[in-house]
């Protein structure tokens, strides 16, 4: 008879030696860089053109992500709907992204199509003509779905905390308006392109199943000319003007049934030395199923379907973003809960055994994480884009295996003051 | 191609194994053969309500996620109309923490009163977030009762109304974990760096004396089909007049499924769709349609919605797709637009088994269909369809009896 009050033995995460594959680099012929990832299980690979064109470069609202989102839709060769034809005919995937500070291309196919899509991706990288009669449509839709999300009080909400956090005038803390809409031109999304999508600019991460001719094919491509000329973008530090007032109540929709709260602060980038500390803290506190958060206000009170606290992973600042959609009749006890839970982590010291469940966690949740190059492609893409190395990566992990409960209520102490924090409820 | 073993236990639970020596992980994967179609007309989300439960503390385990995390793994499930599934991801080491946990919960639950009362509540807010406070949120509910009229996919898996799940008491919970959450109703799939002894044999030890309970036998209502077109028009408070239409297909395991599924790829399967292109992008009706269908194990629909451009009608809208539907049913397509929207699906299907998770749930998903090796020869229900099946069965699917429409106004 098996005894089922008693658990089996575990290997502790913690002795898990967690490895960060090393990637190939290759340099085409005009200098860009490729970071590869092979694997040979699959029959899939996934290429990643990755270029500084983000929200931060641009000088007027929304041309970085109108840009990246029009290049796809007209070439001088071929129109929208042949260029997706010409991809969607190989079942093959053409995403693009424009974030904060890059903007990306991103191609998902089978093995055996990628020599055929090649040069669909070329024409949209080195010839995107932006017709009108796109950025029309372009801008009418989004419109369109601005006016939906307005009606959202999460995406309200999403908008006001970053607004304070950062002021409105920064790339993290600026919104999009129907207005912005309206004001997009043709001609600065052609000048944006032409600054930003050089061939200097670019970097490929490949991952997945390669074709033996991949790198020759990408020369072919991308690696012969210096395409959109060379050009330098400075990136200097912008001002933040983080708002005044610390506490907000807005009402969007009289007859909500939920708010959206959000508590959120300023915090140190991920090249501070707090950072990688506060993220074991924070997982602590609000990073996971068991948190602190989400056992109490969830699991304990069920005031919410889910709350969480995560810290922004931006480059020149980050912050601490406690957020939550809850009962509208409990979104003030909500908030009370929030800042009791801080002050708790603040007054008493981590018992051991929570401390040790968290490093195993986290670091189960890493070596999960690592599994199949697209998933380590990505964590070499993170560390590179930021200038930096597997050093880091590892330095992480240490402190995830090492940090004290000590340290830990001294970083409370000095980054859970209820008084550093904004709090918003969006009804 | 996914290679995998099998064997029964003596209670009646099916347990599949698939072995990937290149993944330092594990997944452990329980399916349940129940789902909101199951459930009490009166008692409705009750299914999901339950999957809640599961969280609450076994037998044997006050505490399931924490053990579990200790391990340094993770976990979750989600409730269909069809069937609820659990899933748990963790270093290949710790593989015996998942079996006792999940043999524990299926042995039986802890039942507690502070639990239901919780997750009642946590459900409620659920319900809120994703039905009630979302612009357009409970057209779905609206869809479900205007197509179906018999077959319990007329409600939605978190429940008709709010009502069903406050009203959920301990013995309705009990009932139902003992009907239903058996070993004979249930599978069990392994992956990852696992080897068959190894689980028939960790198997054997944590579920081999769980009683094997009765096999459940459904019996639902059958949908009659529909003779006449259903219509609803709403009036909400919403920022775009939107058309939602939906059309009877097939069950899950009818060849004509496969041909649907196709039809609606064709129709709005990326930009160069035919719904996206004309209706979009050229007619300028719509900001955005897509065509999309439940994919359920019984006969499911098959969904067009769309918001209208700001000031476009709600007849002219209807007439731009219909003309589109017409076009399919007149004039068959070419080779290789079908050709296109195959490559697609062997696409799609190719970067599906990429993960160990997906993997897991899919042979324990086939299986529930009637044999975990259907997943590998999925592709070729996709290859046999021909332009004429395509050209068939729009006529039938797309006839205007056989189809249900909503117009969501934006009104106050």
């Amino acid at each position: 008879m098996i005894n089922r009050r008693q658990a089996p033995a575990i290997k502790d995460a913690v002795e898990f030696e967690l490895l960060l594959k090393p990637y190939e680099l290759f340099t085409l012929d005009n200098g860009i860089p490729v970071y590869v990832i092979r694997s040979a299980e699959q029959e899939t690979l996934q290429l990643e053109l990755v270029f500084p064109a983000g929200s931060w470069f641009e000088t007027e609202s929304l041309v970085a992500t109108a840009t990246n989102f029009l290049m796809k839709n007209g070439s001088s060769q071929h129109s929208a709907l042949e260029i997706n034809e010409m991809t969607e005919y190989y079942g093959a995937y053409l995403n693009r992204n424009a974030f904060h500070e890059n903007a990306t291309f991103t191609l998902h196919c089978l093995t055996k199509h990628a020599a055929a899509l090649l040069p669909v991706l070329q024409e949209v990288i080195l010839d995107p003509v932006f017709p009108e009669e796109e950025l029309g449509i372009y801008t009418q839709n989004m419109k369109q779905k601005l006016a939906v999300n307005l009606q959202k009080c999460e995406f309200v909400a999403n908008r006001h905390i970053d607004k304070y956090l950062f002021g409105e005038f920064h790339p993290y803390g600026r919104v999009s308006s129907m207005e912005a809409y309206d004001a997009l031109q043709a001609e600065s999304l052609r000048a944006f392109y032409k600054h930003h999508y050089t061939y200097n600019n670019c970097k490929i991460f490949l991952a997945g199943n390669l074709p033996d001719d991949i790198i020759p094919l990408l020369n072919k491509y991308f690696g012969s000319t210096q395409w959109n000329g060379e050009n330098t973008l400075l990136r200097p530090e912008l001002p933040i003007l983080p708002a005044e007032e610390k506490k907000y109540r807005i009402f969007n929709d009289e007859n909500g049934v939920q708010g959206a709260v959000r508590i959120a602060r300023p915090f140190p980038n991920r090249y501070h030395p707090d950072f990688s500390k506060m993220l074991v803290l924070n997982t602590i506190f609000g990073g996971y199923f068991g948190s602190r958060l989400m056992s109490n206000i969830r699991e304990e009170k069920g005031y919410t379907y889910g709350i969480n606290s995560q810290l922004y992973n931006f480059r020149q600042a980050s912050a601490i973003n406690i957020h939550t959609e809850a009962g509208r009749d409990v979104c003030e006890a909500t908030v009370a809960e929030v800042y009791k839970e801080l002050e708790l982590l603040q007054q008493e010291i981590i018992p051991e055994e929570e401390l040790s469940l968290v490093r195993n966690f986290m670091i189960g949740s890493i070596l999960g994480d690592l599994d199949g190059a697209f998933q380590v492609i990505q964590r070499w893409k993170n560390l590179i884009l930021n200038d930096l190395d597997e050093n880091y990566f590892y330095n992480n992990i240490r402190t995830i295996k090492t940090i004290t409960a000590e340290e830990l209520q001294q970083l409370a102490k000095q980054y859970y003051n209820r008084e550093d924090f904004y709090e918003l409820i969006v009804i | 191609m996914i290679h995998f073993n099998k064997f029964t236990l003596s209670n009646g639970l099916r347990v599949i194994v698939h072995e990937d020596n290149t993944t330092p992980m594990a997944v452990v994967n329980v399916l349940y053969d129940v789902g909101a179609r199951d459930e009490n007309p009166a008692q409705t989300g009750f299914a999901h309500l339950f999957e809640h439960l599961m969280f609450g503390g076994s037998v044997n385990i006050p505490e399931y996620d924490e053990p579990l995390q200790m391990a340094g793994g993770e976990n979750n499930a989600y409730t269909t109309n069809d069937l609820t599934n659990y899933y748990i991801e963790l270093p290949a080491e710790n593989l015996e923490t998942a079996f006792w946990l999940e043999s524990d919960r299926m042995l039986s639950l802890a039942f507690s009163e502070k639990s239901l009362d919780v997750q009642r509540k946590v459900v409620c807010e659920e319900f809120k977030e994703h039905y009630i406070n979302k612009p357009y949120g409970d057209v779905w509910h609206k869809m479900r009762e205007l197509a179906y009229r018999s077959h319990p996919y007329r409600w939605m898996t978190i429940g008709k109304e709010l009502s069903h799940i406050e009203d959920a008491r301990l013995d309705d919970v009990k009932a139902f974990f003992f009907r239903h959450y058996r070993p004979v109703n249930a599978i069990l799939s392994v992956a990852g760096k696992v080897t068959t002894a190894q689980v028939k044999a960790l198997a054997e030890k944590w579920f081999g004396d769980i009683p094997a309970g009765e096999k459940y036998l459904r019996n639902l209502p059958v949908e009659p089909a529909q003779t006449e077109s259903h219509l609803l028009e709403v009036s909400s408070k919403v920022p775009l007049d939107a058309l939602y239409k939906t059309y009877h297909i097939y069950p899950r395991q009818d060849q004509r499924y496969y041909t649907a599924d196709l039809i609606s790829d064709i129709l709005s399967g990326g930009g160069s769709s035919r719904l996206h292109q004309v209706l979009v992008k050229e007619k300028k009706l719509f900001s955005n349609i897509d065509c999309s269908h439940f994919g359920s194990l019984d006969a499911g629909l098959l969904s067009i919605e769309g918001k209208l451009i700001k000031g476009v009608k709600m007849k002219d809208a209807e007439k731009g797709i219909q003309e589109e539907l017409d076009k399919l049913q007149q004039e068959v397509i070419s080779e290789r637009e079908l050709q296109k929207v195959k490559n697609r699906v062997e696409s799609m299907l190719a970067f599906e088994d990429m993960g160990l998770l997906n993997r897991a749930n899919n042979l324990a998903y086939y299986e529930l269909m009637g044999d975990a090796a259907f997943m590998n020869r999925e592709f070729e229900h996709y290859e046999r369809v021909t332009t004429a099946d395509i050209h068939n069965e729009a006529q039938i699917i797309f006839s205007e009896k056989n189809s249900n429409t909503i117009h969501y106004y934006a009104g106050n």
